[in-house]
């Protein structure tokens, strides 16, 4: 039983480590970041080029892969995003094209195969990311014998988190990130300069998504495509949570992890996929704000 | 040449003909005498490409090669490459556009069974020929399919009693990707575990491209198998391999007896997660021949990549060609019935050993094997047969080489009783 607990929970703090990012974005920004799950494709993907071109382990990736996305997602804000504030469904078209410029670029080697050039580390195969002995097998916990790599995970998702928080909610930053997702124009009002405070958000954002990505290739497969599926999963975590709400993140990404590892469990993922979707659909009917949200006033 | 009379009306005569007939050659291909057309259709594009992109490269580097020695019957083989965008539509779009515009007589191509039985209709109705490199679940049986990847009399005959026999494993866990591929091995399997005399445990499936094995993984360590029988494909191989060392399985005492995982998966997991696990292939990069040394010197040069990693059915696409030429050459003409007539017992000397093309079902015989996987991530083969061994498509319904359900005059439904 601890072992599916476990399992739960590992798998709670994937989806957390990836929705954190949206929360910020979707959040702060109303922005629907579809390029979020290629921003976790790019981390990954700087998690391999670092481990061929600069012989670096996964733990040095972690920074590295931080600053590279928080790079990119800096620049799409103030290329595309910035032009479409208050256009929800445009952000989701604009940042829909991105994802699948971004994965091509990937995929042709920013279009030098056309050429004849192979960079290594980059084309449409599967890459390997060389997980450090220390991170394979089991380790023992209070006489339990736990997976290494998903305590890896879960340890790592405590500190973005714990991160996350402490600049939300004890820096003067935070605060003022946090009285744009309450009234965007009223914190203009107040003398915020809301267009820097937003390239930050969403730089920071996309710098967690890169740090999922860390985390993922050492644990799943390195392809051009893997950030699609997890973007989903990451909505469903912000939507049930709360726009807007790290609390609300934390709790349904813990929440639908355990239930999906104990269905799993005792019946097949197929199902427990099911379930979760169901959950999910449930939540949303009854409590179309989510599990956490501000009250309006 | 001096212009008589007669030759003069003659040509003026055809010259009409021809200029009547123009629309009608606009609309055609015209055929030039010194190429003869193919059609080459695997995925560029999507998330199968990853393979089928190797797949594609063998083929058209076999065919480059036959080019450089002069083509087949002093023609040229003039490739027409297609994509089929791992999706099942578009390859049945493409093969339409290949047999019926382009008017190829052979298309080579698909690697998923899904893209197979997409395009079959098209080869059936049209009378068309298509060459299948890829190892399948068998069942099927089409005069207008030539399969030269393997069939489950070809990776698990062999397999599972030398499972239950030499590994002394008699407690089997088969899982799989949720598709007709790993759903007729498991079957397959089942009737072989048993006729061998082991047991099996548990029969699960995870969605394609799935890549979240905590639960299954932690299911296979609580049900107290003693192998893992995988049939699991694509990128979710190295999700699972990864889980299942960093739950703390080993393959010395639990080990991982695969259908599908090859070079390429070990390459993209690392070896050092499938080091001591099982796969049974017909083909090896490992085979130790100096055929396959030259063979993949000759795909590295060709895909400009020192490293690249050849596989199963890579190998089949690439040899499949070359069998495809000789019954080009054996054939009285160049139509799909003339080509099918032609290949029935063509033999080769593949990468992985003699090859040839079984005249009533026109399935490939091929050598089977069975490799450990090293830390190099190559695979240690430590069992093979001496020789191929005849392609039975429909061994799990009953049949065997005295009595063959699939034959040149088609299905013998009676035989096939579920």
């Amino acid at each position: 039983m601890v072992d599916v607990l476990f399992i739960g929970l590992s798998l709670g703090s994937i989806l957390l480590l990836v929705a954190l990012g949206l929360a910020i974005t979707y959040g702060a920004m109303g922005v629907i970041n579809m390029a979020h799950g290629e921003m976790v494709m790019v981390g990954a993907y700087t998690t391999v080029m670092a481990g061929i071109w600069l012989g670096t382990s996964i733990f040095i990736a972690i920074p590295l892969a931080f600053v590279v996305t928080a790079l990119i997602g800096y620049l799409i804000e103030r290329v595309v995003v910035r032009r479409l504030y208050g256009r929800l469904l445009d952000t989701l078209l604009a940042t829909w094209g991105i994802a699948i410029l971004i994965q091509q670029a990937v995929r042709l080697e920013f279009g030098l195969s056309f050429f004849g050039i192979h960079i290594e580390g980059l084309g449409p195969g599967l890459q390997r990311v060389d997980v450090p002995a220390v991170l394979q097998g089991t380790v023992s916990i209070a006489g339990i014998e736990v997976n290494t790599y998903r305590t890896f995970i879960i340890v790592v998702t405590l500190l973005m988190t714990a991160l996350t928080w402490f600049i939300l909610y004890r820096t003067p930053i935070g605060m003022q990130v946090r009285a744009i997702i309450r009234n965007p124009k009223m914190a203009a009002a107040c003398g915020i300069n809301v267009e820097r405070v937003n390239s930050l958000t969403f730089a920071f954002g996309s710098g967690l998504a890169g740090v999922a990505g860390v985390m993922m290739s050492g644990f799943k497969t390195v392809f051009p495509n893997m950030g699609t599926a997890m973007v989903v999963d990451g909505f469903l975590v912000v939507v049930v949570g709360g726009v807007g709400s790290l609390l609300g993140s934390i709790v349904s990404a813990g929440m639908l992890g355990e239930i999906n590892g104990l269905v799993a469990s005792f019946s097949n993922d197929i199902v427990a996929r099911a379930v979760v979707f169901a959950v999910v659909i449930l939540i949303i009917v009854l409590k179309p704000q989510g599990l956490f949200s501000f009250k309006e006033r | 040449m001096k212009l008589n009379r007669r030759k003069f009306l003659r040509t003026s005569a055809l010259g009409a003909a021809g200029a009547l007939a123009t629309p009608y050659f606009f609309t055609r291909t015209v055929q030039a005498a010194d190429t003869i057309k193919v059609g080459v259709l695997f995925s560029l594009t999507g998330g199968l490409s990853i393979i089928e992109k190797s797949l594609s490269d063998a083929t058209l580097m076999a065919i480059s090669e036959i080019n450089e020695k002069g083509g087949v019957k002093g023609m040229k083989i003039e490739p027409i490459l297609e994509d089929g965008a791992s999706d099942p539509k578009t390859y049945n779009e493409k093969a339409s556009k290949l047999v019926i515009r382009d008017r190829v007589p052979t298309v080579f191509g698909s690697y998923t069974s899904a893209s197979r039985k997409a395009v079959l209709p098209v080869f059936e109705k049209r009378n068309n020929l298509y060459f299948y490199p890829t190892y399948y679940e068998g069942y099927e049986c089409s005069k207008n399919v030539v399969y030269t990847g393997a069939v489950p009399n070809q990776q698990l005959s062999n397999f599972i009693p030398w499972i239950i026999k030499t590994l002394g494993k008699k407690k089997f866990f088969i899982v799989g990707s949720n598709y007709i591929y790993p759903r007729e091995m498991a079957k397959v399997s089942k009737i072989l575990i048993e006729k061998s005399g082991g047991e099996w445990i548990a029969d699960e499936y995870l969605e394609l491209g799935h890549s979240e094995w905590g639960s299954m993984v932690n299911k296979i360590k609580t049900s107290g198998c003693d192998v893992v029988l995988s049939n699991v494909v694509g990128d979710s191989v190295v999700a699972f391999y990864r889980e299942f060392k960093n739950q703390g399985l080993t393959h010395d005492k639990l080990p991982i007896c695969a259908t599908v995982t090859s070079e390429i998966e070990i390459a993209a997991m690392g070896a050092e997660y499938a080091v001591g696990s099982y796969t049974s292939f017909p083909y090896f990069q490992a085979v130790d021949t100096d055929i396959n040394k030259a063979f993949i010197e000759r795909y590295r040069k060709f895909v400009k990549d020192p490293k690249a990693v050849t596989h199963h059915a890579l190998e089949s696409s690439y040899f499949q060609v070359y069998l495809w030429k000789q019954a080009v050459e054996k054939a009285s003409d160049l139509t799909p019935n003339g080509i099918r007539e032609g290949v029935k017992g063509q033999e080769f000397d593949a990468p992985n050993g003699h090859v040839k093309i079984d005249p009533e079902n026109l399935h490939a015989y091929l050598t089977p094997r069975i490799a450990e996987w090293q830390a190099d991530g190559q695979g240690k083969i430590i069992d093979e047969y001496k020789e191929p061994v005849r392609p039975l498509p429909y061994v799990a319904y009953g049949e065997t080489e005295e009595n063959l359900f699939c034959t040149a005059k088609g299905l013998d439904t009676s035989k096939l009783k579920l």
